[in-house]
């Protein structure tokens, strides 16, 4: 059995959450998915902040859904942190073991420990407002993990900072994570968060999971238009005959895999070549398309063109100066069949 | 860049600048310099300054401890009948003094609602004594600080509030070690606005406790009866100390308190 394992339920005027969820001992999940698709409402749910309409939520065999906030045994790290200005470091950290019943001594004493390693432990005299993003996110971490949590919430622990302090803090963070023997929950819509940090990813769009695994098959195999987008593939629905997929237009894409019914399609925008005139010839994809427009992408170009589908293509600048390339270009979209990927939609 | 300010804007902004200043002014002109200390030590003086003091100070804190609660529980908690209370409260602000003062009397009065039961069971009498000046005093103050404060708790971000909670932290102590600091300045300012409005207080004060010095007579009923009885340079005396008191404990904590966010 799951150390946690729920079904939240939740309604906000017209937005349903409903989604499944389970996190073994030591599990990092992330809960991935687009602005207001549910995921803080999911958090707050957890932490019994948000009221459950219905489902089910066990921790540790235990029942939560009569329990108050303050009874759980959770630990949250809040998206800006909300540190308590008028305590300093040391006093935030040891504010949860003070109400856990320690007196002051060994609620200092735990503060310290907590303080220390996060590597903070000279800086236990400050001040919220004296210490920087970076500092800041630990000791919220440290404050949350002082209490001892069953279920660690982290909501965009990242999203506060910037991009330097991210990169130093992520990995700090990743170290912490995985010391935590409880079940940990990650709320982000930063994919390199969720899969730098994460065990496992469990996307939420509208209010439902579309998709969860690890990181390998997400990016592998996307499913919604969302995901395809964030692992950087081109993503289309059809049906599957044998080496085709029919997408609902009629407009056939081949693949080398070999795929029945209500499929997906996927590939890199690296596998989409852009041609002046028809090209000719192999068993590849053709069509004529419409750029749209063009956008620098790491260290080559991004172009988005119209026609039967719309697709990403990623060429180097090289190519795009012979081409030209200004918005309402005719070119020809060439995709191989090897560069494909076709799978079922369903299971 | 400067700002040109629009003529018909700029001169009744001047005016009424001087239509505050001028009264103030007018009563600096006219006070006794000479004769001022002699004035100032009179034991009526003192005795009526002592009393608007301690009064002010004492309704201040029983605002304080009936007020702050009671704006929480506008602020925090979602209950049926909220706005109509909110409105309740703000109507001894819009009541003149003198009628809230009558309404004391019958509702706490020898004869009056409560007043009767506080008689007949513990002896108590309020109308005409110095309790009764301060509980006067806090009729008409409590609204100021029960409006600051709230609105200071809206303003606090009740998300700390729900961090201390997943802390294991219960409502009173979330209250107490969270929600109390985090709005003290709001608290401060509030009891300022508090004590300022009873210090001044006087419709209600002469109806409710009447006019006997050294047990009712609080600086503004002193004022009055002084320039009554045709001792003009008395009143302005007793005005001006007023006046400087005010000016005195508004500026001392303004810095402190008033600017805070």
């Amino acid at each position: 059995m799951s150390l946690l394992d729920a079904r939240l339920v939740a309604e906000r005027g017209a937005f349903r959450l409903d989604i499944g969820l389970r996190i073994e001992p030591g599990e990092t999940v992330a809960l991935l998915g687009p602005n207001g698709a549910g995921k803080t409402t999911a958090l707050r749910a957890l932490a019994g902040l948000t009221p459950l309409s219905g489902g089910h939520l066990t921790l540790g065999g235990e029942d939560l859904r009569g329990t108050p906030t303050e009874r759980r045994p959770i630990g949250v790290v809040f998206q800006d942190y909300l540190l308590f200005p008028h305590l300093s470091a040391r006093d935030n950290v040891a504010f949860g073991p003070r109400r856990h019943g320690l007196d002051r001594r060994a609620a200092h004493a735990v503060a310290d420990r907590w303080l220390d390693r996060v590597g903070l432990a000279e800086h236990g005299r400050r001040k919220p407002r004296q210490l920087s993003g970076g500092q800041a996110q630990r000791v919220a971490l440290a404050r949350a993990l002082a209490v001892d949590p069953v279920l660690l919430l982290l909501d965009e622990p990242l999203a506060a900072l910037d991009a330097r302090t991210r990169l130093e803090t992520r990995g700090e963070l990743r170290r912490h994570l995985a010391e935590h023997p409880g079940a940990t929950l990650i709320v982000t819509h930063d994919p390199l968060d969720a899969l730098v940090l994460a065990d496992r990813l469990v996307i939420v769009e509208h209010g439902r999971v579309v998709q969860e695994g690890d990181a390998a098959t997400i990016t592998a195999r996307p499913r919604t238009d969302y995901v395809a987008r964030l692992v950087g593939l081109n993503l289309y629905r059809g049906r599957g005959g044998g080496h085709t997929v029919e997408l609902s237009d009629g407009f056939v894409l081949t693949s080398t895999d070999i795929v029945h019914g209500d499929a997906f399609v996927a590939f890199p925008p690296a596998a989409v070549a852009l041609h002046p005139h028809q090209p000719d010839g192999s068993p590849r994809n053709t069509w004529p398309a419409v750029l749209a427009d063009v956008q620098q992408h790491g260290d080559s170009l991004r172009v988005r063109l119209d026609g039967p589908i719309s697709v990403a293509a990623d060429i180097t600048p090289a190519a795009a100066a012979q081409m030209g390339l200004t918005p309402g270009q005719e070119l020809w979209v060439a995709v191989k069949a090897a560069e494909t990927r076709a799978y079922p939609a369903s299971g | 860049m400067r700002t040109r300010v629009p003529v018909p804007l700029l001169v009744p902004a001047i005016l009424g600048l001087l239509f505050l200043i001028l009264p103030l002014v007018g009563l600096l002109a006219r006070t006794p310099w000479a004769t001022l200390f002699e004035r100032l030590t009179e034991p009526g003086v003192v005795a009526a300054l002592r009393l608007s003091l301690l009064t002010s100070t004492v309704a201040t804190v029983f605002c304080l401890a009936l007020g702050v609660p009671l704006a929480w529980l506008l602020a925090r908690v979602e209950f049926p009948g909220r706005r109509l209370v909110r409105a309740l409260i703000t109507v001894p602000l819009v009541l003149p003094p003198v009628v809230g003062g009558i309404a004391l009397l019958l509702a706490l009065g020898r004869r009056g609602l409560v007043g009767q039961w506080l008689d007949q069971t513990f002896g108590i009498s309020l109308p005409f004594t110095t309790a009764g000046v301060v509980v006067a005093e806090s009729f008409v103050a409590l609204p100021f600080l029960v409006i600051a404060v709230e609105g200071a708790l809206r303003g606090a971000d009740s998300r700390y509030e729900e961090a201390a909670a997943t802390l294991g932290s219960n409502r009173w102590t979330t209250f107490t070690h969270v929600t109390l600091p985090l709005v003290a300045p709001g608290i401060a300012a509030g009891a300022v606005l508090c004590w300022a409005r009873a210090l001044g207080e006087f419709g209600a004060t002469i109806t409710f406790a009447g006019n006997y010095p050294g047990i009712t007579q609080t600086m503004p009923l002193a004022v009055y009866q002084t320039m009554e009885s045709g001792d003009l340079e008395g009143a302005v005396v007793l005005s001006l100390i007023l006046l400087i008191v005010s000016v005195a404990i508004l500026a001392g904590l303004r810095d402190r308190w008033l600017t805070a966010p």
